[in-house]
């Protein structure tokens, strides 16, 4: 009896000791998953729910996996090499393709800052917050996070925002959905009641095209870097990737599910506006999504402007962690400030074309996801850099695979935005 | 006073964009050497894309013409 407590009592410390050593390494793979899921992917989601019911959540649930893939090679690659991947580019290939890649993230960043905030306004909007007090309020809070100078701190405040994200679930659950229907409806792979039609393939796209962006390559690598994960802690950082892609899934399906329920066959422009129909039926689901909109946007911005600034540290050498203060690193923190202030201030001119800003993200973002992809794998194939870490066979496979589906369907996506007519 | 001003600030701004001029020039030397090994497939990727900027620039400028004319 006492061999049985004994034992019960060492496996649980055991347990206990590997969920402290989770506790710490976690962070980044959760952040930047969860981030995946920003304004952008909302509106997709909300839209995807209303046109196609639950007929497309099969098709969320394999997204999963593929974002994982695509993520944990760059878990591998900072680990390994302790480069951002800006650097690891320079690095390389050369100062072409690290120029390249450099400018085009920094601009491509920078639209995807001023759609995040074009969320946040929407959905804050909704309860008659002033475009200019809604940017006053997240510059303020995103400056607050990275005042203190410590990246701890930065990332519990950001791990906070991203169980914010998880308000789709109690969502789902006040509109009573019909289970049966979610499981022979959406879990089995089919066509919805129209077929392949241009449509269907083009909400295809667009899922995809929200589950890999450029900035979530750079963004991850660079928290890896800075956080100071090493080669021994690779595991753990593996499970928090593999957790954040659960939760992406998670967030996206029920989302759809809301939306699927109670808005189906609804034309929804964007999330805002599903937000607003929603407060029609029920005040409380309408409350809850346009909080989850801008939580969304929110992450988004968090992320996105850490990204820009280290990227643009690594290359230039300046101090650029999140454990440095302000005056130990004003070049890094001056960067992330004018990227967050100029972003916002785009969204409160009046008149400004944010649909066309809108648009145009989607186009450039396929400038430079191909070229991320590629060089990630290639750098992950080094044998010189990444000894034991590098890609097996299977890691190839799946990766070369992955990374051209997502390209051709990307692009097609990227296509179909500049010439309406041609794929639609 | 107003000239002065215009002064003050030009040479403000020369002296930046020759500081990061020189900058860059020194981040191009660092990374002159590219790193990977060049095998065959990190050729023919390097390859593919350049071929599909190429093809994907083409396509934002017919855009931009067909939309001015």
């Amino acid at each position: 009896m006492m061999n049985f407590w004994a034992r019960l009592f060492y496996n649980w410390r055991r347990v206990w000791k590997a969920l402290k050593l989770y506790g710490i390494i976690a962070g980044p793979g959760i952040i930047v998953m969860v981030a995946d899921n920003d304004a952008g992917g909302i509106t997709t989601y909300a839209a995807t729910g209303a046109k196609f019911g639950y007929s497309l959540l099969w098709f969320l649930v394999l997204l999963g996996p593929i974002a994982f893939f695509i993520q944990e090679m760059t878990v591998r690659l900072g680990a390994v090499t302790k480069r951002g991947h800006a650097e690891s580019i320079f690095h390389g290939f050369g100062p072409f393709w690290g120029w390249f890649s450099l400018v085009d993230l920094i601009l491509i960043d920078w639209l995807t800052l001023v759609t995040e905030f074009i969320g946040m306004t929407a959905a804050l909007s909704i309860f008659h917050v002033p475009p200019a007090i809604t940017v006053l309020f997240v510059i303020l809070i995103m400056g607050t996070m990275i005042v203190r100078g410590n990246y701890w701190t930065w990332e519990k405040i950001a791990l906070f925002f991203c169980a914010v994200n998880l308000v789709y679930i109690p969502c789902a659950f006040i509109v009573r959905p019909s289970i049966s229907a979610i499981l022979s409806n959406g879990l089995i792979p089919h066509l919805p009641a129209g077929g392949f039609t241009n449509g269907f393939f083009f909400f295809l796209m667009a899922n995809i095209g929200t589950t890999i962006a450029p900035w979530m390559v750079f963004f991850q690598q660079s928290a890896v870097v800075d956080k100071g994960i090493q080669e021994k802690d690779i595991l753990w950082a593996r499970i928090d990737t593999f957790l954040g892609s659960m939760f992406t899934v998670i967030v996206a399906a029920f989302c759809v599910i809301v939306t699927g329920t109670l808005l189906r066959g609804v034309d929804i422009r964007d999330a805002a506006e599903a937000a607003v129909q929603l407060m029609g039926i029920n005040k409380y689901l309408g409350t809850l999504l346009a909080i989850g909109l801008f939580d969304a946007g929110l992450l988004g911005a968090i992320c996105i402007s850490l990204a820009s600034s280290w990227a643009f540290g690594e290359v230039f050498g300046w101090a650029h962690s999140l454990n440095s203060r302000i005056r130990e690193a004003q070049w890094f923190y001056a960067f992330y400030f004018f990227a967050l202030i100029s972003a916002g201030a785009v969204v409160l001119i009046p008149g400004a074309p944010l649909v066309l800003i809108t648009l145009f993200v989607q186009v450039i973002a396929v400038t430079l996801l191909p070229a991320s992809l590629v060089f990630l794998i290639l750098m992950l194939n080094n044998e010189e850099s990444m000894g034991k870490y590098r890609n097996n066979a299977f890691q190839n496979v799946a990766n070369v695979a992955i990374a051209l589906a997502i390209i051709a369907l990307s692009t097609m996506y990227a296509i179909s935005t500049l010439f309406p007519n041609w794929l639609r | 006073m107003g000239e002065l001003f215009v002064g003050i600030v030009a040479r403000r701004i020369g002296r930046f964009a020759g500081a990061t001029a020189a900058q860059i020039s020194a981040i191009n030397k660092k990374y002159a050497t590219p790193h990977i090994k060049t095998t065959p497939a990190v050729r023919a990727a390097l390859l593919f894309l350049r071929l599909y900027l190429l093809a994907l620039v083409g396509l934002l400028v017919y855009k931009f013409v067909t939309l001015v004319r």
